[in-house]
């Protein structure tokens, strides 16, 4: 990722704060750094949100398009994530730079959505067997500042509650053809159901500890860490999968309480990101006539 | 659509403008913070990031011991356009798009004071709405200046075109670039009055010309006037803990 050069001295300094619960930014290890977030700021887009996470900078804008289901699942929608790391971010990513980092990223994505108890793609079907909703889940990251993964999932998760999709009623005509017929009112539209979403946390190991939320500082400083995926159902939390990532290893025992912390971490801040939904929500008013900060603020 | 539609009976555009009128222009320097510049920019509902790295040491074999390279790229995203766009950079527009902005932006910075040594200049589109080239040279301007690179003078870009087959339209929009005839981008160094870049779309009659180039570079000047005082007011924002505040004004 962005590489940033860090002295042995201002490694142990990192690793000692880490060690003493007080982190350089004065943060303990289960604490996150301040967020901000908008939605609905590109209009091309059925549905979009910028995160900024201290330094880290997330657009997300979902496109969404009419395809015919796959024929092994006739009865399901598509989603599909695609990642794209502006050179804006780092000079690293220029050209085809970024696309390892993407990559991993969109795959980790697109496994922990995989699960239809996660996120249900029978919603995104319009008649089985002949058409469905396929939604393009576009990620740009603008300003890399540690901790992709987690502020991506929570882009992806506002942008997602942000979608609006059109209403559409779907006949069988004669000879197989379908009759799509959209709705005239263009606020009458279908929503997608958010509370189930999963969303990732990493949970970094420097030293001998794990921390949330890493600066990109912490990065470098962690041979390993893991990413978890939770979904919150019936006010519990779910697992939908687990991501390893970097050079380093785990015993079995820290790596037992390094997914509890990422599962716990997880539930408060779903909880937080749904009131700042509910928020904005309401900040937005029916029709979505707003004033949209952007990057003007 | 026919061309006579981009200007009503009552001299107004389609979306409500006047034919010398730009759309409106917000914009912001710094900000991100890890590269060196960095600005937004919005003409209308074209919305650009832009960002700046270096000077720095150029690569081995691209170094050039009389003058900066510069080093451009332009990417949209993948949303930014009505239709989604399959990848973000690499295609033949956007490779197109890349030596033009590298061209404008060598006429502006004084290449000669940074031998040896490379700029980055990267351009997001995050939503296009026409005059994307003329948006990605303001915006870059901008992240240039914020990232404290000598520049000449100011270079902005302003597109123009025709209507009704003889009134000039200044900063033309998406859906009047594609309903209406030709179009002219001109990317000028306004206080010069020079020209750094020019590009024309289509045919038209060349006593035209001259009268669309007018409006292209008068669009020019506006846009300078409007960079200029962001640029003055950005200064005294970052300046008045120093008391700079008290001096540009």
């Amino acid at each position: 990722m962005a590489n940033i050069l860090l002295s042995d001295a201002e490694k142990t300094f990192i690793l000692h704060g880490v060690e003493e619960d007080f982190r350089c930014d004065g943060r303990t290890r289960r604490d996150y750094r301040p967020m901000e977030l908008e939605t609905g700021i590109v209009s091309h887009a059925s549905g979009s949100a910028r995160l900024r996470l201290a330094n880290t900078d997330i657009l997300v804008g979902i496109k969404t398009e009419i395809d015919v289901p796959s024929p092994y699942n006739i009865d399901k929608g598509k989603i599909e994530f695609f990642i794209d790391c502006s050179a804006n971010a780092t000079p690293e990513f220029e050209g085809r730079g970024g696309e390892e980092l993407a990559q991993e990223i969109s795959d980790t994505l697109a496994k922990s959505y995989q699960s239809g108890q996660a996120f249900d793609l029978r919603k995104l079907c319009i008649l089985p067997g002949q058409q469905c909703w396929k939604l393009y889940v576009d990620i740009l990251i603008l300003e890399c500042g540690g901790n992709l993964f987690d502020a991506v999932s929570l882009a992806v998760k506002a942008a997602l509650f942000n979608t609006k999709i059109p209403r559409v009623t779907a006949a069988l005509m004669d000879g197989g053809n379908v009759d799509l017929s959209l709705s005239d009112d263009p606020y009458d539209c279908n929503r997608i159901e958010i509370n189930q979403i999963p969303i990732l946390v990493t949970v970094c190991k420097i030293g001998d500890s794990c921390v949330v939320d890493p600066s990109a500082e912490e990065e470098q400083c962690s041979a390993a860490s893991v990413v978890v995926g939770v979904s919150q159902r019936d006010n519990k939390s779910f697992l939908t999968n687990i991501h390893m990532c970097g050079v380093g290893s785990f015993h079995q025992e820290t790596l037992e309480s390094s997914v509890e912390l990422g599962l716990s971490a997880a539930e408060k801040l779903d909880e937080e990101l749904l009131i700042a939904l509910k928020l904005e929500e309401e900040r937005f008013g029916k029709y979505g006539k707003k004033e949209i900060f952007g990057f003007l603020r | 659509m026919a061309n006579q539609d981009l200007l009503s009976d009552q001299g107004l555009r389609l979306d409500g403008r006047r034919a010398h009128e730009l759309r409106r222009i917000r914009c912001k320097l710094g900000v991100f913070s890890q590269p060196d510049g960095s600005a937004y920019l919005e003409q209308g509902n074209t919305k650009v990031l832009a960002a700046v790295y270096g000077p720095h040491q150029a690569p081995g074999k691209k170094s050039n011991h009389s003058e900066v390279i510069v080093n451009c790229q332009y990417s949209m995203a993948v949303f930014s356009t009505g239709e989604r766009k399959n990848r973000p950079r690499g295609d033949r527009k956007s490779q197109e798009m890349t030596i033009h902005l590298q061209q404008t932006l060598r006429a502006a910075i004084k290449t000669e004071l940074y031998p040896r040594s490379q700029i980055d200049v990267f351009i997001e589109v995050l939503q296009a709405d026409g005059g994307n080239y003329c948006a990605s040279v303001n915006a870059a301007t901008l992240a240039l200046i914020d990232a404290g690179i000598c520049l000449k003078e100011y270079v902005c870009a302003c597109t123009a075109s025709l209507a009704n087959g003889n009134v000039p339209l200044m900063d033309v929009s998406h859906l009047e670039e594609v309903s209406g005839g030709a179009t002219l981008s001109v990317a000028s160094l306004p206080s010069s009055n020079k020209i750094a870049f020019m590009e024309m779309s289509q045919r038209f009659h060349l006593d035209h010309l001259p009268k669309v180039l007018d409006h292209a570079l008068q669009g020019c000047q506006q846009i300078m006037s409007i960079l200029d005082k962001a640029v003055r007011e950005h200064l005294a924002l970052v300046g008045s803990a120093s008391d700079w505040g008290n001096i540009a004004k």
